[in-house]
């Protein structure tokens, strides 16, 4: 994760497009301004950074299902539960099962684990759209590829 | 049985927060009632699963884009309610 640049996934493990699936890592970093303010000296990832983790598993996962060709934008949120504490240093599991493919609209089942225990879940709304410049879509392929997501959705 | 329109005006009221009484076939779900993109979408999301179809909003918007249809012609909820009677039929055929 780098909290600063919104970075929030650093790399897919899973990604089934016939099941709708995706799993990926995210590393909580020892140090980060966030910390700083939240809170001194009792560091802990804020449930929004958590809720964004869901949101970009989310995202990767129905731009993988659209094969890179449109961008998922967070559009709501329903029965977000943030359940324990996130710690620096935590190696956390994001997931998101698609549970409705609308007409350029998905939804879906995310989840925060850590070592199988749920930390966080939330049901999320992503609208699709075109990418509004080229220069984007070429910097989120590049994006998708670092993760290892590019190489599974277009196989 | 609920007709369609039923269905609809229940979805609406209860995603949108909008009175039942002021949800009538002859209104204009954005002029009339207020609901918004976003709203929507959670409404077509209800809509979808309740009827067990997919409402194609993209081609939708295209249609209207270019041209070819009206906004009333999805938005009017009465013609709503026949588009989704017809993806009903086409999926039952």
């Amino acid at each position: 994760m780098r909290l600063e640049y919104f970075e929030m996934i650093d790399s897919v493990e899973e990604f089934d497009a016939e099941r709708g699936h995706i799993r990926a890592i995210a590393r909580v970093p020892m140090a980060s301004p966030v910390f700083e303010g939240h809170f001194p000296t009792h560091p802990i990832l804020p449930g929004v950074l958590l809720l964004e983790t869901m949101n970009h598993a989310s995202g990767y996962l129905l731009l993988g299902l659209h094969r890179l060709t449109k961008l998922p934008l967070f559009t709501g949120v329903k029965k977000g539960k943030f359940r324990k504490f996130v710690t620096p240093g935590m190696v956390l599991e994001a997931s998101a099962d698609l549970i409705h493919d609308g007409s350029g609209f998905g939804v879906t089942k995310a989840m925060i684990t850590l070592d199988g225990q749920r930390i966080a879940d939330a049901e999320i709304t992503l609208s699709l759209v075109d990418f509004p410049t080229p220069e984007l879509a070429a910097e989120i392929r590049r994006r998708a590829e670092l993760i290892g997501l590019a190489a599974t959705a277009s196989a | 049985m609920s007709s369609t329109f039923e269905i609809v005006a229940g979805v609406i009221a209860e995603t949108s927060e909008i009175p039942l009484e002021k949800i009538t076939p002859e209104v204009h779900a954005i002029d009339d009632l207020g609901i918004d993109s976003l709203d929507f979408l959670d409404i077509v999301f209800a809509l979808d699963k309740k009827f067990g179809i997919k409402i194609p909003l993209e081609a939708w918007t295209e249609d209207v884009n270019q041209g070819r249809a009206k906004v009333e012609d999805y938005f009017v909820l009465k013609n709503l309610c026949a588009r989704i009677d017809e993806l009903v039929a086409a999926k039952n055929a």
